[in-house]
């Protein structure tokens, strides 16, 4: 399926996972991301038909609980790690988001 | 003696009043101080906070008597603990300090137990070496040029070195007991779900597992009992009972069945190891196990699913850590100079400087890898298809089961290699996962155990793999093992 990454390829994934990569990441990661598929392509030789994929192991109770409130984090607590916060008003801050 | 002895032994004499906690503790401490510069198995030591938590021991008689009383352990950096920072070995968060202590620390504090530090491992827990840390390599207490495994491998270094006689790490396709195995000690993968998750710094949320590194499988059965359990907090936490893992180790087991997938063992395995290997099975054999051979058709696509899966969950998990909330964020790449502040173009601009800046190349890799296999028009082809090999895989054992207790192989195909050897060639490190991954991916649980060492004195481990929720028959299989042999009571000279 792969036969090797363009950096054009390794360019639009790294945007989408917002990853700013250097020339040499593009590089490096076109070609070793090109191997691992080639290799992990072997899983589309195995006859799938009918089988129900797996996408955790547990099955046998269900998570539900009541829906009771409890105490949670404190907020200057949730706040206290962030780089640039405003504990007075209770936020994080970010740059511009909108131009 | 050069350590403090094995869990039981400092449990027991707390209990007894022979030694007191705080000086188990302090002996710890220097021993830190004395090996840990030539070793690297720690990030963090909380000297301090374990002197304390000692001395309510001592001071408290009801403290004495709990199962874990006074018993040093070294948690894993990605393991969250109140007020200690908690990196993950990753420099994105170099300076977190958690707001909460994960269940299983809650759970071990409660059982007496004294937390001493926190363990190198390699970023995010994503490698198989420790050599992928933001802070550094941790290096094998058996031979110092080489790795002591990964990614736990400053939590079996720390126990191998006999600094502490528990450790705790975390598993998502082998990352404890393949470092414990090239350490030479006992490591515990726990069925999925066994133990609560809450507080570990997620890697890939339907593999993840946390278990203990001790010197034996006792130890290992009774740090099992103090951290297992349900938990509110972690919604894919088991409600089945947990026993007193300890009290079913009396004897060899009389009918014991170990399923041995020959198939699997023929290529790729070092000699040495392979020897080891066999006369681990003739030991079991002489002691009344019946071996029986098994096939597991599908383990051979084990890692490519296992990385398929394991990094899509990664690259969602990961998103989280984007310069807004735990610590790290990029300087801007233009400054205001006047005002002094720096500021970024935008906020995507922030985010993705932020993490080129912190994550290391491993983790970067992974989440590329993991972006791309769920990115629209592969998802089906990648994701979906390797969930559906994955169902194949635990078929696989479920079938293995109907005819055996454990599975046995090698926990790594090779000894612990040289420090730097394999670094470059990502697809060869994921390779030596082969043995391990399955476990993971069918939920299982599995142990590796100290089975012989090469003619360099390099450790050979033998993992047995079990049923879900039964740890009882895996360690009592462990066990009589380790009760006919005296690999385990070998340690490093540091």
């Amino acid at each position: 399926m792969t036969n090797g990454f363009s950096r054009a390829q390794v360019e639009a994934v790294a945007a989408l996972a917002n990853l700013e990569l250097s020339d040499s990441e593009i590089e490096l990661f076109a070609k070793q991301l090109g191997d691992i598929l080639d290799y992990a392509n072997q899983v589309q030789k195995i006859d799938t038909t009918g089988v129900p994929p797996t996408a955790s192991v547990v099955t046998r109770h269900s998570a539900d609980r009541a829906d009771v409130v409890v105490a949670s984090l404190d907020r200057t607590e949730a706040l206290r790690n962030a780089p640039d916060a405003s504990q007075q008003s209770g936020l994080f801050k970010v740059p511009r988001v909108i131009g | 003696m050069i350590g403090v002895g094995t869990l039981r032994e400092v449990r027991d004499d707390v209990r007894a009043g022979r030694r007191k906690a705080t000086d188990i503790c302090e002996q710890v401490v220097a021993r830190i101080k004395a090996v840990d510069g030539k070793l690297g198995a720690f990030n963090t030591v909380t000297a301090e906070r374990a002197l304390a938590s000692a001395a309510a021991v001592d001071r408290h008689p009801e403290r004495a008597t709990l199962p874990l009383a006074g018993v040093p352990v070294a948690l894993k950096d990605n393991l969250s603990t109140r007020g200690v920072r908690t990196t993950a070995s990753s420099k994105i968060l170099e300076h977190f300090v958690p707001p909460y202590d994960a269940t299983v620390v809650t759970h071990l504090e409660r059982a007496g137990a004294v937390i001493v530090g926190k363990t190198n491992c390699d970023e995010f827990a994503m490698g198989s070496s420790t050599e992928n840390s933001a802070f550094g390599v941790t290096r094998n207490p058996w031979a110092l040029d080489r790795i002591p495994g990964g990614s736990s491998g400053g939590s079996a270094a720390a126990v191998a070195a006999q600094i502490t006689p528990l450790a705790l790490g975390s598993d998502t396709g082998g990352s404890i007991r393949q470092p414990a195995a090239m350490c030479g000690i006992v490591g515990l993968k726990p069925t999925y779900g066994r133990v609560s998750r809450y507080g570990l710094l997620a890697f890939a949320s339907s593999l993840d597992q946390i278990g203990p590194l001790t010197q034996t499988v006792e130890d290992a059965a009774l740090a099992l009992s103090a951290i297992a359990g349900l938990d509110a907090a972690d919604a894919t936490s088991a409600p089945e009972h947990v026993p007193d893992y300890a009290a079913g180790l009396n004897g060899d087991p009389p009918t014991l069945k170990i399923g041995v997938p020959r198939a699997l063992l023929d290529e790729g395995v070092d000699a040495e190891v392979s020897a080891a290997f066999n006369s681990a099975l003739e030991v079991l054999r002489e002691h009344g196990a019946r071996l029986v051979d098994v096939t597991l058709p599908y383990a051979g696509a084990a890692i490519p699913v296992y990385y398929l899966v394991a990094t899509a969950e990664a690259s969602s998990n990961l998103a989280r850590y984007d310069g807004v909330r735990y610590g790290f964020r990029a300087a801007a790449a233009r400054s205001a100079a006047q005002s002094g502040q720096t500021m970024h173009d935008d906020l995507r601009a922030m985010y993705g400087a932020t993490r080129a800046q912190g994550f290391g190349p491993e983790v970067k890799r992974r989440i590329m890898l993991g972006t791309y296999v769920l990115s629209a028009g592969y998802y089906d082809a990648y994701y979906l298809k390797s969930q559906q090999v994955r169902t194949l895989i635990r078929q696989d054992y479920e079938r293995a089961f109907e005819h055996v207790d454990v599975v046995a192989m090698p926990t790594s195909p090779i000894p612990a290699f040289k420090l730097g050897e394999r670094l470059s060639d990502p697809l060869q490190m994921y390779l030596a996962d082969v043995f391990t991954v399955s476990a993971n991916l069918a939920g299982l649980p599995a142990i590796s155990v100290p089975c012989g060492f090469t003619s360099a004195n390099l450790p050979i481990g033998l993992q047995l793999i079990g049923r879900m929720f039964d740890e009882t028959t895996l360690l009592a299989a462990a066990y009589a093992h380790e009760r006919h042999t005296e690999w385990w009571k070998r340690h490093p000279t540091l």
